[in-house]
């Protein structure tokens, strides 16, 4: 028999509608997994009996005849998303110990489509970060290696680590994320796998650890274009409890797929190309716009012009949402209570919170703080939204003559654990390619193109016009076909 | 002009007062979450995921406060703007669970507007008045401490977290004492009539923040002080008061005004200092990026101003032309339930001047006797008609009426029934009347002798003793008549 951890979520979906096995024994062999995989550290929680469950539920509904779209699928939750009976921690100390008693939206319409929660996935803390070092619980380990001959531990990037090292291990076929400024595309392109950010209001954030409200967004990680597309059904929708919700229709995307991208037009935006970037990521892009050619796409050269003030624009109005949303974090409530003997309302606050946050996130706090404070607010934070605006604008601009855009997902193939924690601002710039896709709200994606010259996946980029989520997920799916990437990192854990 | 002024060692100073009223708009539910809004429960029994800052939780605005919010602004004839935004003020306390007010600072839903409060001699207050209101906007209400529960700990109650609020900002236009106090009955009466704040200071519903400098009649604006939470009409005008004079004593002495937020001490009436503006706090506002700004369609505004009742100075204006006199227009415009009372009686046909003057005098009185509101009057505005009708038609005197009454209130029987079972019809049977007047004059030689030798007053004794002697039920227009026919 095959392993069943190897098929995609569209395979397993498929397989147990067909009878070519049960619910229940695709939940044991992901279970085995995690349970084999604690090297890693992917998950904070793990729930095998939410798995079972849900798959027992699976097989039951098979064979009543009332199979529902994810019925058999077992996911991974990330831990930013609060799940009723379930510790939700967003990898932080302040939340550890924390149970909500209610469900997200998102993670409650996965569990409506008959899907099942293999636990918590860890992740950079409040999602804080590129490489999933931030966590409380200790960074997340990518399962791949450097061809080297060495040993060097790799991040998996972040936020979503523990999501995209668990899908690259076959400890999940799919995964939630979110991403703020990357944080779903970055990890899929450290680990060879996919993910998509939709448009911003696509899916609900009630429920999920805010960390910057005007850009967060959920979105799916899986191995494949399609698993994206199906995954994405499944969580997006219009919910009356958020405000910035889209009130839309989803659409089918998964039957809508096409590689064939004849009248399309792909712009290359000129500013990407950075000087001195690694001659593998230029190879990659390269690649990638003959792929999208392939398939029968026109491509053009496009601009956008503000796309140097991306990165700290992004990086002024993010912590001043951080900071705010943080601020409930206070010991009064709920989650950490740091009483000092003697201690009055100030000195538990301050005891508390210097306990409860890691220090990126204090360090986010501080910015953001700061970039709010009178006299500093219109040099930063206006001037940010001005730029945020104008970035917007580049977008639309440059859609006037292009459907999607293609670029890389990082400047870089993964890191090793460490070696960018001492300079904030290298890791930063990370995220450089993923910022401006996120401060416009449009839906952007990364899917694994190649390998470097080390052995490590790189991810190509596309971003799509806003509610374009098929275009980008086609363009996706012209070059997953193409790039062919089938690498898979060997097992050492 | 208001010609109040502090009399202080040097000369004399004007007062220049500026208020922001906070009132909690009605609605059963809280601004931004589905949870419970009433007054009185149980600590943390109306608190909602939202209320309590869990994790991921989200605001989504109530309509029906903005609505009222928005007819609120329309009574005081105000700017809405139809485009608005949220805004998070940002500060720790244990009452306030997200760790940032939602409020409304940059883009608030109301504009400019005015309320009048009209003149009145005794208060010093000459002439009707303009008061301008810079602005409404609207924000959450944060929760309570409780810090009498345990030897150490403070208790948090939040029930009132998240509940909306109003915050009306007036022009610094008062000059006095009675002017700030006319501004906020005046206020509050809007706000009942509209319907979008109960108005109950004694719960909390409505209070304000009292803004107060001096000058020298003429001279530029002082250096104001804020009293914060003051929950009274009476505290409001004593914050002034006393604040005035502690400005005046203080510059007059060499001091100078510093920009400081105070609190009252009913107790003590007195303010004393909270915090200055050196250590006030940096509410770092921004957009709240939750929400997205609030927009008003044209179909929404005309429901809430279709929606809107005939307002006090409207309703004020037309008793005035039924020829009600301006005291009673005022008694009956100033509480809606009594304007709403009395609009019933006269839809019931009572005619407009003598009703008035019965419910001001004869219900009023009763009501207060027995210690009950207007809105559970014993007696129905379409009862009320049927007594003032048959004083109207002549069929009982006014006299009898009272009597009637009386057994309304304490039988609860009509007018009509009483007047039939008892006998009160009044009578214009001249035979009768002449029976009795010829009685009352023979009995009584010495006043008629009087009478004639030009002690013109003593006809009210002669009215008066026919009266008794028919037992009220003689017409009096009818005595009267036949009294003068026989004193000659």
């Amino acid at each position: 028999m095959t392993d069943l951890t190897n098929l995609t979520v569209a395979q397993i979906r498929d397989g147990h509608r067909a009878g070519d096995f049960s619910a229940v024994e695709v939940a044991e062999a992901f279970n085995a997994n995690v349970a084999g995989a604690k090297a890693l550290n992917a998950f904070i929680v793990e729930t095998p009996e939410h798995a079972l469950a849900a798959a027992k539920q699976a097989d039951a509904d098979r064979s009543a005849g009332t199979l529902k779209p994810l019925s058999g699928v077992p996911i991974g939750m990330k831990d930013l998303f609060c799940t009723y009976g379930v510790q939700t921690t967003a990898a932080s100390h302040m939340l550890e110990g924390f149970v909500p008693r209610y469900e997200s939206t998102v993670s409650a319409k996965l569990w409506d489509a008959g899907a099942g929660m293999l636990g918590k996935l860890n992740l950079d803390q409040f999602a804080m970060g590129s490489s999933n070092e931030t966590s409380y619980f200790g960074n997340v380990i990518s399962p791949w290696k450097r061809n080297d001959g060495g040993n060097a531990a790799l991040a998996p990037g972040g936020s979503s680590g523990g999501s995209s090292s668990a899908i690259a291990a076959r400890l999940c076929p799919a995964a939630t994320g979110t991403d703020t400024g990357g944080s779903i595309r970055q990890p899929a392109a450290f680990t060879g796998i996919s993910g998509i950010k939709p448009t911003y209001g696509r899916c609900s954030r009630w429920g999920i650890v805010a960390f910057a409200s005007s850009l967060d967004q959920a979105g799916p990680m899986a191995r494949d274009v399609k698993d994206c597309a199906i995954m994405l059904e499944n969580m997006a929708g219009f919910d009356p409890k958020d405000a910035t919700s889209l009130d839309m229709a989803v659409p089918n995307w998964e039957a809508a797929l096409s590689s064939n991208l004849k009248g399309k037009t792909v712009g290359i935006p000129r500013e990407y190309r950075l000087e001195g970037i690694d001659p593998d990521i230029d190879a990659m892009w390269d690649a990638g716009i003959a792929m999208l050619k392939d398939a029968g796409a026109e491509v053009v050269e496009i601009s956008l012009p503000h796309t140097k003030y991306a990165l700290p624009a992004y990086y002024i109005i993010a912590p001043a949402e951080a900071s705010s949303n943080l601020a409930r974090y206070d010991g009064v409530r709920y989650g950490l209570r740091d009483l000092p003997e003697g201690a009055g309302l100030q000195d538990m606050y301050a005891a508390t919170r210097a306990d409860g946050f890691g220090p990126e996130v204090k360090r986010r706090i501080m910015i953001g703080t700061y970039v709010l404070s009178a006299g500093f607010y219109d040099a930063y934070y206006t001037q940010a939204q001005k730029v945020r605006t104008l970035i917007a604008r580049d977008f639309e601009q440059a859609f006037a003559s292009c459907d999607v855009i293609l670029a890389p997902t990082a400047p870089s193939a993964a890191f090793g654990l460490g070696e960018k924690m001492a300079d904030p601002l290298a890791m930063y710039l990370n995220d450089v390619f993923a910022v401006p896709a996120s401060l416009a709200g449009l839906p952007a994606m990364s899917v694994p193109a190649a390998l470097n010259r080390e052995g490590l996946p790189l991810g190509l980029q596309i971003i799509g016009k806003a509610f374009d989520e098929q275009g980008v997920l086609n363009a996706g799916l012209a070059i997953e076909e193409r790039a062919g990437f089938n690498a898979r990192a060997e097992k050492w854990w | 002009m208001s010609d109040y002024r502090i009399k202080g060692e040097t000369g004399e100073w004007e007062v220049v007062i500026g208020l922001e009223v906070h009132a909690q708009i009605t609605s059963n539910a809280k601004l931004f979450s589905g949870a419970a809004t009433a007054f009185g429960a149980e600590p943390n029994t109306q608190v909602s995921l939202v209320d309590a800052a869990m994790p991921g939780m989200l605001p989504v605005p109530n309509r029906e406060c903005i609505r009222q919010a928005v007819r609120t602004g329309m009574a005081i004839e105000a700017q809405i703007n139809t485009w608005s935004r949220f805004d998070r003020k940002n500060y720790f306390y244990a009452d306030l669970p997200q760790g940032y007010q939602i409020s409304q600072l940059y883009h608030p839903l109301v504009g400019e507007g005015s309320l009048t409060i009209a003149a009145d001699e005794k208060a010093g207050i000459p002439a009707d008045k303009v008061i301008g209101i810079e602005r409404i906007h609207v924000e959450q209400d944060a929760g309570k401490l409780m810090h009498d529960q345990h030897p150490t700990m403070s208790y948090v109650d939040l029930n009132r977290s998240g509940v909306a609020l109003m915050e009306i900002v007036s022009r610094p236009d008062m000059r006095s004492p009675a002017e700030a106090g006319a501004y906020v009955r005046k206020l509050r009466s809007i706000l009942r009539y509209v319907g979008s704040c109960d108005g109950n200071m004694e719960e909390g519903s409505m209070r304000a923040d009292v803004n107060v400098s001096v000058r020298r009649p003429g001279d530029e604006f002082g250096t104001r002080t804020e009293t914060k939470n003051v929950n009274s009409v009476r505290f409001v005008m004593a914050v002034i008061e006393g604040e005035a004079k502690r400005q005046v004593a203080l510059i007059e002495s060499g001091g100078t005004v510093v920009q400081e937020t105070r609190l009252y001490d009913p107790d003590r009436n007195e303010t004393r200092s909270m915090r200055s503006k050196e250590d006030a706090h940096d509410y770092r506002y921004f957009p709240d990026p939750d929400l997205l700004p609030l927009e008003l369609d044209d179909a929404f505004l005309a429901e809430c101003r279709e929606s809107l009742p005939e307002l006090p100075d409207a309703k004020r204006a037309r008793y005035l032309a039924a020829g009600i006199s301006a005291y009673n227009a005022d008694v009956l415009t100033a509480e809606v339930e009594a304007a709403r009372w009395f609009d019933a009686l006269l839809e019931a046909g009572a005619k407009p001047v003598a009703a008035a003057n019965w419910v001001t005098s004869e219900l009023f009185g009763a009501l207060n006797r027995l210690g009950r509101d207007i809105s559970d009057s014993p007696v129905s505005p379409a009862q009320a008609a049927e007594l003032l009708g048959l004083v109207a038609d002549g069929t009982i005197s006014g006299t009898i009426a009272k009597a009637v009454f009386e057994k309304m209130l304490e039988t609860g029987d009509g007018a009509a029934a009483i007047v039939d079972r008892e006998g009160l019809k009044q009578t214009s049977d001249t035979g009768a009347i002449e029976a009795e007047i010829a009685k009352v004059l023979a009995a009584n030689e010495d006043k008629v002798a009087q009478y004639k030798g030009g002690k013109e007053a003593l006809f009210g004794f002669f009215v008066g003793q026919t009266m008794k002697a028919m037992q009220g039920k003689a017409n009096p227009q009818v005595v009267n008549e036949l009294l003068k026919k026989a004193l000659g």
